[in-house]
């Protein structure tokens, strides 16, 4: 007996080994990612979609298969509308005047400043607050009786304004409270951007005489696109899931009759996402069936807003690139 | 490192990950009937504000050791659909729950859920109880003691001394509470009280509480017997809702809607001359307006008598230790713990025996200008009629509600509001 053969053995079972390790070590590697996601972003999706079809509630043990009958109600449900278009208009009030802010905060900060540090620190701070701290503070701010804001609104013979009582005075309550949240953030983000485009750029920019505005619009803008796109989108979709500030912003104004997923006694602030919760968790039917047809249709026009928008940022032209 | 080790480490990491999601819903619903004797145990009560339970839990630790007692407070609408969530989970809930009478039938429709008190003896408290407030408790069949009561909501009205002076009004509280036989003598009131132009004050805080005031005045209410929701076609319902509204359109409340932190800030302020006053707000009162001592003063209500909330305390079947649990029920609820509760914190007893008891009788408070309270909650809960009370009672009251705030906030006309209330309540199943 030799020992050539069990030699060959052992060379060919590190070659199999060697392919497998080449070849699965690195799905393995991302496994983990992937078991998270099917386990809490894939499954829910999924089975949310399943319950949607069904005539589902916490309470009963029996769930009645309904077709399409829950999404043909939504559509007819005017408190689903009023919520879209809720979202809506908090969305485009707050990351519209948000981005802009954005940029011109890294715009001014784009450059040798000192402290840079600590101004850059202190752009990200409001973000690392938490929402609920933000809302009490902010619905005190803009109190009816006794709020700073229509306090100072006084001096100019502004009569004292119910913010969470109107639907545009309450929305930009809202928005004030998100931009204050997320513009320093978004303005990390394109001062990052910023500091990536070449120096040259500028300096041509100066040597043909173009003032500092113009430097902005046709040297920076279009170099950090991208990250506007990606900003964009990212805002957009945060915009579309607003919940916590709605709701909060209900209980330390003390509107809405005895709940506060409502937003407001005339629904004025109620966004999609407080709607889904409303009808999941606010009531004592605990309409999961209906809840999770609203989730979708969420879902959907979250795809379809930011669809749009990634069409049109991507789109819009500027200078030179 | 090895290719070995290498597949391993990921793949290892992944089947950890996957069994750590796996693992967290193993709540049983399987309870031992009794623990050993001397073992520490945990109960924890799950309530929706301040029931003045702490020095109760002090005194009861004195004589059962082994036993420790948390106390878990959330907001009123959260604590009572959190519970529904927890037991349809079967998981979270506390041994402890206190529900309020516009859940209780709620709760005791599903009477597979709770643990039935009776087997631990809890029945011979029948006759301590109002009849009334004991039948709330049972099953809906009658065969279960599922809750036991705490306290009463009679019905009395509070005002401010300082302000009602300062509006020319009569002070002294049988002088009030002549002012205000009827709800239409106490908008009257109202509007002399505004006439007198009082800075900063209007004459009472919201229509929201009054409203359930006035509903619950009524023989029937939101619900008939048979559990039909009849908001419709009762017209007590809907003259509560003028009333209410008359109210609003009369400019006489702050549009501070009750529990909300704007509300808190007014007791401080004094935004409000009156406000419907429930045994337990006595308690709420006390704890907002600290600087006011001696300007509330309390007279009767208009509109006879009535009952506003009051709660019972449960066993969510859940419960490891439910005999533990019964015992501190028994406990928190008896003769001589609700009377030192109502001293306290205002809410006032459901055991029909301490009406007539002197140390009740003749119970005063400095805060509300030594008005003898013990007396006029005595006399409230005597005259009370029980109001029969449905499952979905909270739900219609939160679309009235909303109802009521649409015209307060100047959206709706009444009947407006009215059609949508009653099309929100359609779908209420």
């Amino acid at each position: 007996m030799s020992t050539y053969p069990l030699a060959a053995t052992r060379r060919r079972r590190r070659s199999v080994r060697h392919t497998l390790d080449m070849r699965v070590s690195p799905y393995a590697y991302v496994a983990p990612f992937f078991l998270l996601f099917c386990a809490f972003g894939l499954f829910p999706l999924i089975y949310t979609a399943w319950v949607s079809l069904h005539e589902w509630t916490l309470l009963s043990d029996t769930q009645e298969f309904v077709g399409l009958g829950n999404y043909s109600t939504l559509l007819a449900d005017g408190y689903f509308w009023n919520a879209t278009f809720n979202t809506l208009s908090i969305g485009v009030l707050s990351t519209a005047p948000q981005l802009l802010l954005a940029i011109w905060l890294a715009h001014l900060l784009n450059r040798r400043l000192r402290l840079q540090t600590l101004f850059r620190i202190s752009l990200l701070l409001p973000n690392v607050t938490s929402v609920v701290a933000v809302v009490v503070i902010f619905s005190q701010l803009f109190g009816r009786d006794f709020g700073l804001i229509n306090w100072m609104l006084s001096w100019f013979g502004v009569g004292s304004i119910d913010w969470a009582a109107g639907t545009a005075t309450s929305h930009v309550a809202l928005s004030v409270m998100i931009m204050w949240r997320w513009t320093g953030y978004n303005a990390l983000i394109f001062l990052a951007a910023m500091q990536a485009v070449p120096r040259e750029l500028y300096e041509a920019a100066t040597l043909d005489g173009a003032s500092n505005f113009r430097q902005l619009r046709s040297v920076t803008l279009p170099m950090i696109r991208p990250t506007i796109i990606f900003v964009v989108i990212v805002s957009t979709i945060g915009a579309m899931q607003i919940i916590a500030e709605p709701m909060l912003f209900a209980q330390s104004t003390g509107s809405g009759g005895g709940t506060f997923a409502t937003g407001g006694p005339d629904r004025q602030f109620q966004t999609l996402a407080l709607y889904v919760y409303e009808q999941a968790f606010a009531n004592s039917t605990f309409d999961f069936g209906y809840a999770s047809a609203a989730s979708w249709l969420m879902f959907l026009a979250v795809v379809i807003v930011s669809g749009v928008n990634f069409l049109i940022t991507r789109r819009a032209k500027g200078g030179i690139v | 490192m090895t290719p070995r080790i290498r597949l391993a480490v990921p793949l290892l990491a992944a089947a950890l990950l996957s069994s750590a999601c796996g693992g967290g819903g193993g709540g049983s619903a399987a309870a031992p009937a009794s623990a050993q004797p001397g073992e520490k145990i945990k109960l924890t009560v799950g309530l929706f504000g301040d029931f003045g339970f702490k020095p109760l839990y002090e005194e009861y630790k004195k004589t059962h050791p082994n036993i420790e007692i948390v106390e878990n407070v959330t907001q009123f609408n959260d604590h009572h659909n959190n519970l529904v969530k927890r037991l349809a989970t079967n998981a979270g809930a506390g041994d402890v729950e206190a529900v309020e009478v516009g859940y209780i039938s709620t709760f005791t429709a599903q009477p597979n859920k709770f643990v039935d008190l009776k087997q631990f003896g809890l029945d011979k408290r029948q006759s301590d109880y109002l009849d009334w407030k004991w039948q709330q408790g049972l099953s809906k069949d009658g065969g279960q003691v599922l809750g036991l009561g705490t306290d009463v909501g009679g019905l009395a009205m509070c005002y401010r001394k300082d302000l009602f002076k300062k509006a020319g009004l009569p002070t002294d509280r049988a002088e009030v509470a002549a002012l205000w036989p009827t709800w239409e003598q106490y908008i009257e009131t109202g509007k002399k009280f505004a006439a007198a132009d009082v800075a900063g004050a209007k004459f009472t805080d919201s229509p929201g509480e009054i409203f359930r005031a006035m509903v619950n005045q009524a023989p029937t209410g939101l619900y008939d017997a048979q559990d039909t929701i009849i908001v419709e076609s009762n017209p007590d319902v809907k003259k509560a809702w003028d009333l209410s509204n008359q109210l609003t359109q009369e400019g006489l409340t702050a549009k501070l809607a009750a529990f909300s932190p704007p509300w808190n800030t007014g007791f401080a302020k004094g935004s409000f001359a009156t406000i419907i006053c429930p045994a337990w707000m006595t308690g709420f009162i006390q704890e907002q307006a600290k600087d006011a001592t001696g300007k509330w003063d309390i007279a009767t209500v208009p509109g006879g008598s009535g009952n506003s909330g009051g709660s019972h305390l449960m066993v969510p079947k859940q419960s490891k230790h439910p005999k533990e649990a019964a015992e501190l029920i028994d406990f928190l609820t008896s003769k001589d713990n609700q009377a030192k509760v109502f001293k306290e914190e205002g809410t006032f007893p459901s055991i029909p025996a301490l009406y007539d008891d002197p140390s009740i009788q003749n119970f005063t408070k400095p805060f509300f200008g030594d008005a003898p309270i013990g007396k006029i909650y005595s006399d409230a809960a005597k005259a009370l009629k029980p109001q029969h009370l449905g499952p979905k009672e909270a739900d219609v009251r939160v679309a009235i509600g909303n109802g009521l705030g649409r015209v307060e906030q100047g959206k709706q006309t009444p009947d407006e509001a009215w059609t949508q209330v009653l099309e929100d309540v359609k779908k209420i199943r």
